[in-house]
């Protein structure tokens, strides 16, 4: 993979860039929960690019002007998180909506002036359909010195300004009662969403970039609890998916690099969803058994001290698989002491929770712990002097 | 204009357009108010993999295998989005983003990895379809109408837009009070034994069905539009639920057939040749109604709603 | 063993499953790893008003949602009159907290008590005269008549509050389900809100309550059920609702000089 041709290294370097900054600024929206503001944003740059390809044709230039293009994109593109804004501020639309409207309407639209520039007589259309797609195969060098110093630029300013979007995305009404001008930060987080989204027109192109900014975040979201190492992990998840992708797609024919990119992402995510250590589907289906095992089990025990019948089949089976109880549900020896054990513990529980001077044990309260784990052998054993003998327990 | 030009040029494609933009209007007003507009989005976007794998499979360029494959992939799409928020928690628009990229990428590389060239299948004809060409040639007036030789010659996607509609029209009708009640206080709807999971299932299908349908007439653009734009113009206009969806479908009609004139005409009254997208004309014009909506709409702020502090 | 029996809480009431309106066996429900609400049964007496408290976190709303099937156990029974909860829905009418609810959506006053009729009036059965008079007389009943047609974001906390009430009253139901109806109310809906409990009860009807206001719980109740995850008393206000119930469920967490307060009322 390393024996890339000149314009395969263009285009990997182009898509590392391109996916680490992606990566990093999708991270805030995911944390703003606004992902799909991408959606909305990405679609609204294809008027802007007709338009730009018009005004460069009408001023007599070259209408795939790459710079001219992109300004154009990046001008409807903001036109249309404007509107999107006013949507939701001002009228009774949610979010969801206001996204919807202007991402169908934009790109009805743009569709509508594709189909002029058709019928406008310069030839062929220069091949603007290459930028719902992205196309790489006539990438310029200067386009890609374009693609690297715009994907630079917005990752600099994602460094500057991370401090006040993490807060705005983490607590906006704390963020604002510090007097942090929430709407201002959401816009420029909005702002280098769409300068990103701007940068890979041309290597994904518009539909697929919404990848690119959604999934390394949620990616990285299952690796870690803190806002920084998300960001650094979507960062890593995205240049990486970038270069593998590039490298791939120029490794045989017929591999688009946008599509290749975003399967190569979509790829860590699955892992990422099923191995996570903590927020992994695996390990939160193990946890959930063994905690579900552990209710019933408790559930199970305190039946059995008090003589109760055990409804649940599931409890009953737990039991009996751990030797607690008989198949007719009567406890064995070693059941009647764990029972015990458990019926003595919640007793123990009931003064702790009734007693103020330990109300932040009484919070760790769960019905399951036991309560070894949380007062010390002295603290029990007065406690139980508490309680007293059988005879005295409190009606 | 005369029938005579009319009739066979003009009418097939603005019943079809109409129809199409009601069968998506009517579910999307739901789909708005249970904040699940996207859906539309989704769904559009991997209809395109649904087709792509509908003609691998039967190696043939047919409508019902096609529509079946945009079905299925909308089916897969939603259960997909459901597993990856759940067993993820990820929110919901998220996981969405998740899903629907990757969908329409791999459509995407299998479509190149495919040999299509020799059919008529691309992502541009996936994405604003081609109203235009649905003309009904074996008709020579009105009185074609009552002819069955030139029924016959019907553009087929005239009637199977027509069933859809129908079908989209008879489930909001049979579940309307369920669906009401279960959009507004989910909790209430399950005590009175309304099976909420599964009718917001039921509903996102019903969506898929007229988003396949009307795709496979108008492509995916007026999808999304009329999902969410006439739903949400009639919102602005009123505060009833009965009254909203008369009005989306008011506004469905009159995007569908302003578009699809000003699309025909409009570039021939400002001194063009050809005509524009009429796809992305109707999205225009829905969108600049929403745009009036909200604007001056009477009930477009959520004003009076107390603050449940 | 002999300690172990005696430890019964207070006086469970001597009705079985088969004659309580609501009955719960081994409830655990749990959000994610805690539990919400650790094995709790709860027997509810016939013809009752009944008061769940407990401090805030403690379950309470949670134990209600799960006997209505809105939130699924991970152990346990729920019996509606002796029967499976499915059989028995069309006997329940169940209130909800008011932040469950969306208040931007497009209806009408009447239309909400108009859904009190749905399992009546079926999936397409018109609504006719003598629907429309009932949810009216249900919308006088809590003194919102008046408001018929507004739409519902339109009207205060309070006015919410009846008009959900005014629901419930439409499904005719036997038992009672009410999620923190007093909260965030003001005091003239508060009022009217436990003239109409009272005259339910005196009908007949049982009334179960979410409640947080425990100076309020002597004269409007007359059982409660103490939960603290754990069920801590139950029975009759006499009984159940003394210094050292409230002490065992809100621990820490009640000011001594509010159980003094409260012990005084009680006297």
């Amino acid at each position: 993979m390393l024996q890339l041709g000149y314009n395969a290294t263009l285009v990997a370097i182009g898509a590392t860039l391109l996916g680490v900054s992606a990566g990093v600024t999708g991270t805030f929206l995911f944390l703003r929960k606004r992902a799909l503001v991408s959606d909305a944003i990405s679609h609204a740059t294809l008027p802007g690019v007709c338009l730009g390809f018009m005004v460069l044709v009408a001023l007599g230039g070259d209408g795939r002007n790459l710079i001219g293009l992109l300004a154009g994109s990046a001008i409807s593109a903001w036109v249309g998180l404007l509107c999107m804004n006013w949507l939701t501020r001002h009228t009774r639309l949610a979010e969801d909506a206001a996204i919807g409207a202007v991402l169908s309407v934009f790109f009805g639209f743009g569709i509508v002036l594709l189909t002029v520039i058709q019928t406008m007589g310069v030839g062929r259309q220069a091949g603007l359909e290459g930028f719902l797609l992205g196309s790489t195969a006539g990438m310029l060098r200067a386009d890609a010195l374009i693609i690297a110093i715009g994907g630079a630029a917005t990752l600099l300013l994602v460094m500057i300004i991370r401090r006040p979007m993490t807060m705005v995305a983490f607590d906006p009404e704390y963020a604002a009662a510090r007097g942090l001008p929430v709407h201002r930060i959401d816009l420029a987080m909005m702002g280098l969403v769409m300068a990103v989204t701007v940068v890979g027109l041309k290597i994904v192109g518009l539909i697929l970039i919404v990848a690119l900014l959604i999934i390394p975040p949620v990616t990285a979201r299952f690796w870690s609890e803190r806002s920084d190492r998300v960001v650094l992990l979507a960062g890593l998840a995205g240049g990486l998916a970038g270069y593998l992708g590039a490298a791939l797609s120029a490794s045989a024919p017929n591999l688009p690099t946008g599509p290749i990119i975003v399967l190569v992402s979509f790829g860590f995510f699955a892992l990422s969803l099923f191995l996570a250590p903590v927020r992994g589907v695996l390990a939160a289906v193990l946890r959930h058994l063994r905690f579900q095992r552990r209710v019933h089990i408790r559930q199970g025990l305190l039946a059995l001290a008090q003589g109760q019948k055990i409804y649940e089949p599931l409890t009953l089976r737990l039991l009996r698989r751990a030797g607690l109880a008989r198949a007719d549900g009567v406890a064995t020896e070693t059941g009647k002491a764990r029972a015990a054990k458990a019926l003595r513990d919640e007793k123990r529980w009931e003064i702790v929770r009734a007693d103020q001077a330990h109300e932040a044990t009484a919070a760790l309260y769960d019905g399951l712990r036991d309560i070894e784990t949380v007062l010390t052998q002295d603290q029990i054993v007065e406690i139980d002097r508490q309680i007293g003998g059988p005879q005295e327990v409190p009606a | 204009m005369s029938g005579e030009e009319f009739v066979p040029l003009s009418l097939t494609p603005l019943l079809i357009g109409t129809f199409a933009a009601i069968a998506c209007a009517l579910p999307g007003n739901f789909l708005v108010l249970r904040k699940q507009a996207l859906i539309g989005d989704a769904i559009s976007h991997v209809v395109l993999p649904g087709i792509v794998v509908a003609f691998l499979l039967t190696g043939a360029i047919s409508t019902w295998p096609m529509m079946l494959g945009a079905a299925g992939a909308s089916v897969v799409a939603v259960v997909m989005i459901e597993a990856v928020r759940r067993l993820g928690q990820i929110e919901p628009g998220a996981a969405m983003g998740v899903v629907f990229t990757t969908m329409f990428a791999a459509g995407v590389l299998l479509l190149e990895q495919t040999d299509t060239s020799t059919v008529h299948l691309d992502v541009e004809h996936a994405l604003y379809g081609n109203l235009e060409s649905l003309i009904w040639l074996d008709a020579t007036g009105w009185s074609s109408l009552f002819d069955p030789e030139a029924l016959a010659g019907l553009p087929p996607e005239l009637p199977r837009i027509a069933l859809t509609l129908l079908v989209v029209s008879l489930f909001m009708w049979l579940f309307w009070r369920p669906l009401k009640i279960s959009t507004f206080d989910e909790g209430f709807a399950r005590t009175i034994g309304v099976r909420t999971g599964a009718l917001g299932f039921a509903l996102v299908i019903i969506a898929a069905i007229a988003a396949v349908a009307a795709f496979d007439a108008v492509g995916s653009i007026i999808v999304i539009a009329m999902f969410i734009c006439p739903p949400a113009a009639a919102r602005m206009m009123t505060n009833r639920l009965e009254t909203q969806i008369t009005w989306s479908v008011v506004f469905a009609i009159v995007s569908a057939v302003s578009g699809y004139v000003l699309a025909g005409y409009g570039p021939l009254w400002l001194g063009a040749a050809d005509a524009v997208s009429a796809a992305g004309m109707i999205a225009t014009m829905s969108g600049l109604i929403l745009a009036c909506t909200a604007i001056w709409g009477p009930c477009r702020t959520r004003a009076g709603a107390p603050s449940t502090a | 063993m002999l300690e172990l029996a005696a430890n019964q809480g207070v006086s469970v009431a001597e009705i079985g499953i088969e004659s309580s309106p609501l009955a719960i066996r081994g409830l655990t429900v749990s959000y994610g790893q805690k539990p919400a609400v650790f094995s709790v049964d709860m027997t509810v007496e016939p013809g009752a008003m009944t008061a769940i408290i407990g401090p805030n976190g403690a379950g309470k709303s949670t134990l209600l949602k799960a006997a209505l099937g809105i939130v699924s156990p991970l152990s346990g029974q729920v019996s509606v009159f002796g029967e499976p909860l499915e059989k028995q829905r069309a006997r329940i009418a169940y209130v909800p907290q008011r932040a469950s609810v969306d208040w931007d959506f497009p209806t009408r006053v009447i239309d909400v008590v108009l859904m009190g009729l749905s399992r009546e009036l079926g999936l397409l059965g018109r609504v006719r005269a003598r629907h429309m008079s009932r949810a009216m007389d249900c919308l006088n009943r809590v003194g919102m008549r008046d408001f018929a047609d507004r739409q519902i974001g339109q009207l205060s906390g309070g006015q919410q509050q009846r008009v959900f009430l005014a629901r419930a009253l439409a499904q005719d139901a036997d038992l009672y389900l009410l999620d923190e109806p007093f909260a965030g109310v003001d005091a003239a809906t508060e009022k009217a809100i436990i003239a109409v409990l009272k005259s339910l009860k005196e009908a007949g009807k049982t009334v179960v309550a979410v409640h947080h206001d425990l100076a309020t719980v002597t004269d409007y109740f007359d059982h409660v059920f103490l939960i603290n995850t754990r069920k801590v008393a139950e029975g009759p206000v006499a009984e159940a609702f003394t210094a050292e119930t409230l002490q065992s469920a809100y621990g820490g967490r009640l000011a001594t000089a509010q159980i003094d307060q409260i012990s005084r009322a009680l006297g």
